[in-house]
């Protein structure tokens, strides 16, 4: 079969691609890979749709196995990565060989990782999705042995994209949520001048920040009627503790939020790896539908500035304008002066 | 006395995701009903702003990109639609099921039936007959796939949840708190007493109808046997557990 065969895997490597919308009503949430962005920078690489399904990496990866030609691009969180030995780029796309091995190791930068192919992994689609979903028991996480069929496209490899620099923490702007007003605003105001740190048991239903100092328990809204919760909702748990939902959150919850992280900062708190420090900042709705909606343009625009990885003489346009007959060659390039 | 959803429903932003509509602060039958209908309603005018939506216990969510869609337009559109009536007295949707569901209450099937029994200040036959006996509605699916909801039990069983969660119960398994049953459909961590059990499968992810239950269907339990319970899960293949579904309105 051609394919990426699995010789040796962490024990957080799933399948994920965009995951399952338009299932909430049933009470089951989108799920997905807990880093979507990373999906959109593997398609711009491998120019290809970003529902492809891609292998999401927590921790460590593992070996794999081309049992075919094929483009591979590495995206998300950095990680050690070898190509028969040799050390390769992260955030770019890389050709693979049939028998050569890849060997993922562990995360530098971020917290998940992402192995993407050209044409996708082509997995048997489970409710609209090839999405790993471990709490409703759809999907599995990969396994020695295991072969992923992969599609058949091949496309240019040795391409790279601007990073975006979104794994080292940083502010994560909020808007109010449905509890929020009842929380005292006092409460609000210390939540908003503390500094978060990933904990590190958080899943991929939801982060669990660690901080100084009290908890965030209003004592008035120990017990809230369920309610619909979303990705990037800020829970307050019953012991005071601070919960980001993500990817795989599920679709009700009965504890007090405190605010939502909006879509184009998730990412960023998604990434964010135990010893970066994460911030709050509380937006009007007006305000945070403008930032939204510049990040994603400034998103939108990143991801269409592929470039090659390495200078080709051949794909170097302006050949003619560097000196190589006559003159003095300085050894460096004239547009540099 | 003042009728607790007299300020309400109440129009709210959910992050940048949609719209909820939430017409109490906390569990109400008309509430629910409200709920119900209202999404119905506001699903039959086919939005193409709302990609999905979806009702909770007293709330219908209507999922919407704030960052592509004006709020306040779309805010004033589901105001219009609630002042076309009062919800609170609304019908249910059409196509609705009633459901009748084998389950097996108390013994090794519903190992804390006698605990909660005595919560509800019922000795543990009449509990099982005031279970089985219940006329329930599908108020939410939720926590997991399909998992459904189910109100409202007689008054005594207003009881509290644990304040230590069971580890476990099986898929099946019914729980109670809060004048309410919870169906699961997968074995979880509770914290409601586990007093019954069905080999009825609230999520089918291979079907062609995963989610089988609806918000707003009817549902009642027989009582049967252990043993009953075992030969209609041996014959069972399609995880209906033995329940008959009749079509209503």
């Amino acid at each position: 079969m051609n394919g990426l065969k699995i010789l040796s895997v962490g024990p957080g490597c799933t399948l994920q691609d965009l995951g399952r919308p338009g299932m909430i009503a049933a009470g089951l949430t989108q799920g997905g890979a807990a880093d979507p962005l990373a999906l959109q920078e593997g398609a711009a690489l491998l120019a290809q749709h970003a529902s492809c399904a891609a292998i999401e990496i927590a921790g460590i990866g593992g070996r794999f196995e081309a049992l075919c030609d094929m483009t591979i691009a590495l995206t998300g969180a950095e990680m050690n990565v070898h190509l028969d030995g040799t050390s390769l780029p992260w955030g770019s796309s890389h050709y693979l060989a049939k028998g050569a091995v890849l060997e993922i190791g562990a995360v530098r930068r971020g917290v998940f990782g992402y192995l993407h192919v050209a044409g996708g992994f082509q997995t048997q689609v489970q409710l609209g999705s090839r999405s790993t979903h471990r709490m409703i028991g759809l999907g599995a996480p990969l396994r020695v042995g295991q072969v992923l069929p992969v599609g058949s496209s091949t496309v240019p490899s040795g391409l790279t994209l601007p990073e975006d620099g979104r794994f080292g923490g940083g502010h994560l702007r909020i808007v109010p949520s449905l509890q929020t007003e009842s929380f005292p605003e006092e409460l609000i105001q210390r939540f908003l001048r503390t500094g978060f740190f990933r904990n590190p048991n958080s899943t991929r239903q939801a982060m669990r920040l660690d901080f100084d100092g009290a908890g965030f328990s209003d004592p008035d809204q120990l017990s809230v009627v369920s309610e619909i919760v979303v990705p990037g909702d800020i829970q307050i748990g019953g012991d005071g503790t601070p919960y980001i939902l993500l990817a795989e959150c599920q679709t009700t919850g009965g504890y007090p939020r405190i605010g939502t992280v909006i879509p184009a900062d998730l990412p960023r708190a998604v990434q964010a790896p135990p010893a970066a420090e994460l911030r709050f900042e509380m937006l009007d709705m007006i305000t945070a539908t403008e930032a939204e909606t510049q990040a994603r343009r400034a998103q939108a625009k990143r991801l269409r500035h592929i470039t090659p990885l390495y200078r080709d003489p051949a794909a170097i346009s302006d050949l003619l304008s560097y000196q190589l007959i006559s003159g003095a060659i300085t050894g460096q390039d004239q547009k540099e002066n | 006395m003042n009728d607790p959803l007299q300020n309400w429903p109440r129009i709210q932003t959910v992050g940048l995701s949609g719209l909820v509509v939430r017409f109490g602060p906390a569990f109400d039958d008309r509430a629910n009903r409200a709920a119900i209908a209202f999404r119905a309603a506001v699903d039959a005018e086919k939005w193409p702003e709302v990609e999905e939506s979806s009702s909770t216990l007293v709330s219908a969510f209507f999922r919407v990109d704030l960052a592509e869609h004006d709020m306040s337009l779309l805010s004033a559109r589901l105001q219009e639609v609630l002042d076309q009536q009062d919800w609170l007295d609304a019908p249910f949707p059409a196509n609705r099921s009633r459901w009748t569901i084998p389950a097996s209450f108390g013994g090794t099937c519903g190992p804390q039936l006698e605990e909660a029994a005595a919560l509800a200040g019922l000795d543990p036959d009449a509990a099982i007959a005031s279970l089985a006996a219940a006329q329930l509605r599908v108020l939410t699916l939720g926590f997991a796939p399909g998992q459904p909801y189910l109100g409202s039990l007689d008054a005594n069983w207003q009881i509290p949840r644990q304040s230590q969660i069971t580890k476990a119960v099986p898929a099946g398994a019914l729980v109670v708190a809060v004048q309410q049953f919870c169906l699961f459909t997968a074995s979880a961590p509770t914290g409601w007493r586990h007093v019954g059990q069905t080999v009825f499968r609230p999520f089918r992810s291979d079907a062609e109808d995963p989610c089988p239950l609806r918000p707003g269907d009817e549902v009642h339990f027989t009582q049967v046997s252990e043993t009953e319970l075992e030969s209609i899960e041996a014959k069972d293949n399609c995880g209906n557990g033995g329940a008959e579904r009749v079509q209503i309105g």
